[in-house]
């Protein structure tokens, strides 16, 4: 039990919960000397408690640190083995919105660590809007992958064998280096030179139209490395297992912004925001590190 | 640490009893680096450095990776044996990553020779 004293005067009073039963007996703040209703029976005090959550989620963390290096092991290996998949498919991601997003998960991490410390000081107000803010920032990150993905895979650029690129880009030059230059479009290459099948210009034809139009003009140009389809699948599982947890983060982010409102932390009581931003720091660390690996591919 | 209840004074003064409050200054100047470190690491693409690109790239990443683990994660002020559980999953990570990169080369060649010799297999271009 708890042998701390207790000063009730100026303790944004801490509201009893039901999962305390009879030892939550308070309930107007002056909690006199019963039981902290934030303290589980099983600690002896609250920074017992913070210590024990804190390594709890860490060891979590190490879980998904190692769940995650399966991932990393795979885009190593097949980067290492064909550079030239990864030069060519480079070119079908899109820098800007990358970039977009790491901004929009790097302030996101802002006012997750940001609403740890409202939540520590007694910032009621600027805990509620920071957790929003992390909330607001993580839905953001979504769409904008949303539209990542949906512009690829309108463009049948899909993962294995649902990699089907009916506008895929075509390049005329190798350097030495191993660069992919002079790329054009098969809708712009198509377009110049008025291609059409039985009268339909290529713009207005269906998916296997075009794919039978890009399929036809790739003879004309550097063949495309047979392992590009590899590539997508590594883009499409590291992006698509980052973006689980980011709807993961999504369904804790609002758990928490419901108790905030309610009023249940203060700087007795903060643990889960602490955790919460501990997890959401960590999805930040795997896209700091996602972001150059498939964005930046020089 | 007996003082578990905090005072309103304490919390006014940006001091909390159970863990280490971050300052302001110190998450927003955190914020503004890995802000500026990312602007470098797009900016550094554009600049043909050979192998080197990549090194420089998962350089910065580790920077900025190191920045948010220690600030905005409380590395830094947190007891240490977080740090070293923490740690030691990187260290198994990058084991991991190494040992099988260094196992998948030594069986490249292997690979190679199949490919040109089984009819099965899409052959590599290169």
């Amino acid at each position: 039990m708890s042998t701390t004293p207790h000063s009730t005067a100026g303790v944004a009073a801490p509201l009893p919960h039901g999962g305390h039963g009879a030892a939550a007996q308070g309930s107007h703040g002056d909690q006199g000397h019963g039981h902290n209703p934030d303290l589980a029976h099983h600690f002896d005090t609250p920074v017992q408690q913070f210590d024990a959550g804190k390594l709890g989620i860490w060891t979590f963390l190490v879980t998904e640190v190692l769940f995650f290096s399966g991932l990393f092991c795979a885009y190593s290996i097949w980067r290492s083995l064909h550079p030239e998949a990864f030069m060519y498919a480079h070119h079908y991601l899109d820098t800007k919105l990358g970039a977009t997003n790491t901004v929009v998960l790097l302030f996101s991490s802002l006012t997750a660590a940001w609403s740890v410390r409202c939540a520590q000081l007694n910032q009621k107000r600027g805990l509620v809007v920071c957790l929003a803010l992390t909330l607001m920032c993580a839905f953001g990150f979504l769409g904008i992958k949303f539209v990542e993905y949906s512009h690829k895979l309108h463009d049948g650029i899909g993962w294995g064998e649902s990699y089907q690129p009916h506008n895929p880009k075509l390049f005329t030059t190798l350097t030495p280096s191993g660069h992919y230059k002079g790329g054009k479009y098969v809708s712009e290459i198509a377009a110049e030179r008025g291609l059409a099948v039985a009268g339909v210009p290529y713009a207005d034809l269906d998916a296997p139209g075009k794919l039978a139009i890009a399929n036809e003009l790739r003879t004309e140009f550097l063949p495309e490395p047979p392992t590009v389809r590899t590539f997508f699948s590594i883009y499409y599982g590291m992006t698509g297992l980052h973006g689980v947890h980011v709807v993961g983060g999504i369904l804790v982010y609002i758990w928490l912004l419901v108790r905030a409102l309610r009023g249940r932390f203060h700087s007795g009581y903060f643990g889960p925001v602490d955790y919460a931003a501990l997890y959401w720091h960590l999805v930040d660390l795997v896209w700091i590190y996602l972001f150059p690996m498939l964005y930046l591919i020089h | 640490m007996s003082n578990t209840h905090l005072h309103a004074g304490d919390a006014a003064h940006g001091h909390n009893a159970i863990a280490h409050v971050a300052s302001i200054k110190v998450l927003v100047g955190v914020f503004v680096l890995l802000l500026i470190l990312t602007g470098v690491t797009v900016g550094a693409v554009f600049v043909d450095l050979g192998a080197l690109n990549i090194w420089i790239a998962m350089g910065i990443a580790t920077v900025k990776a190191l920045l948010v683990a220690m600030f905005f994660m409380h590395l830094a002020y947190d007891r240490p044996f977080n740090g070293i559980v923490f740690i030691a999953s990187l260290v198994f990570a990058g084991l991991f990553v190494s040992v099988l990169l260094l196992d998948a080369r030594e069986y490249k060649p292997n690979v190679d020779s199949y490919r040109a010799l089984s009819p099965l297999v899409p052959s590599s271009s290169n």
